[in-house]
């Protein structure tokens, strides 16, 4: 008994849980009609998503995911959808004929190649190469969740760091510009 | 943590990478298009954080850089789909192909 609980809590365990709802609910995503329930599918993928972070250490990825991802933007869609009021309009929303055997072609072909591509991946020369989890458990230990991704982002990455902040002053005002009636 | 789970994490992301594009490819709601493309940014942020386990905290930044781009996309293209809205009273791509060809 203590051993089957053991397993129910282990991370490899919940791994696979998270990654069944991940999967699972981005699937309905894409063939739920009511885009509002499509909605809400993507808010389950992303929560599942952070579940995974957590799992591969990435706590402060993981607060970021449900508070940015899962609270502001699917909010901001949600609040587009209600605005537009597309809740309710029951027309054909997927494409037919040629254009679903092109999307199946498509998808077909980025399954194979990605399928081909992470066959023996672990035994890349950079994988040989690589400083381990323990590294990053033994930084985690030391300046806990937030310092660890603080420290390179304030330091090596500062410029990437504030072109970030840039990029948001003009998409804030290019969204006001765009969606104003009259500027 | 006992086994490393890459593999895993890849296949899983892998997967939900091919089912944004194909929703993208077969949906016509331009917001649930829109969201599909959230749905490959992230895909691809698993794989990152997936790789960073071994690899470095570097991994995990760029997931960080990914986050904000996909903010701010959101935002302007929600300002497009909006404004669009007001002049052809749909969001369904068929009826507006200005910018197709």
């Amino acid at each position: 008994m203590a051993n089957l609980l053991d397993f129910l809590l282990s991370s490899d365990f919940l791994f696979f849980v998270f990654s069944g709802v991940a999967i699972g609910s981005a699937l309905a995503m894409v063939t739920r009609k009511n885009p509002v329930a499509s909605l809400l599918f993507m808010v389950a993928t992303l929560a599942s998503l952070a579940g995974i972070y957590v799992i591969f250490e990435a706590h402060f990825l993981a607060a970021i995911q449900i508070i940015v991802y899962a609270g502001a933007i699917m909010v901001l869609f949600l609040f587009v959808i209600m605005l537009l009021n597309l809740g309710h309009d029951f027309q054909q929303d997927l494409k037919g004929g040629a254009w679903a055997i092109f999307a199946f072609v498509v998808a077909g072909a980025m399954a194979g190649f990605l399928a081909r591509q992470y066959g023996g991946i672990e035994a890349l020369p950079i994988y040989q190469n690589a400083q381990g989890a323990e590294v990053i458990d033994a930084l985690l230990a030391e300046q806990g969740a937030v310092g660890v991704m603080a420290h390179p982002l304030f330091g090596d990455y500062v410029v990437a760091f504030e072109l970030t902040g840039l990029l948001l002053l003009v998409a804030i005002v290019g969204a006001l510009a765009l969606a104003k009636r009259r500027v | 943590m006992g086994t490393q789970l890459l593999t895993e994490a890849l296949v899983v992301s892998a997967f939900l990478f091919v089912v944004g594009t194909f929703g993208v490819l077969v949906r016509r709601n331009a917001i649930i298009m829109f969201l599909c493309i959230e749905l490959q940014l992230n895909a691809v942020n698993l794989s990152f954080v997936a790789f960073s386990r071994a690899l470095g905290i570097e991994g995990q930044l760029y997931v960080f850089f990914v986050m904000t781009v996909a903010a701010a996309e959101a935002a302007v293209g929600l300002a497009i789909i909006i404004s669009i809205f007001r002049h052809y009273e749909t969001v369904n791509v068929n009826n507006f192909n200005l910018l197709k060809w």
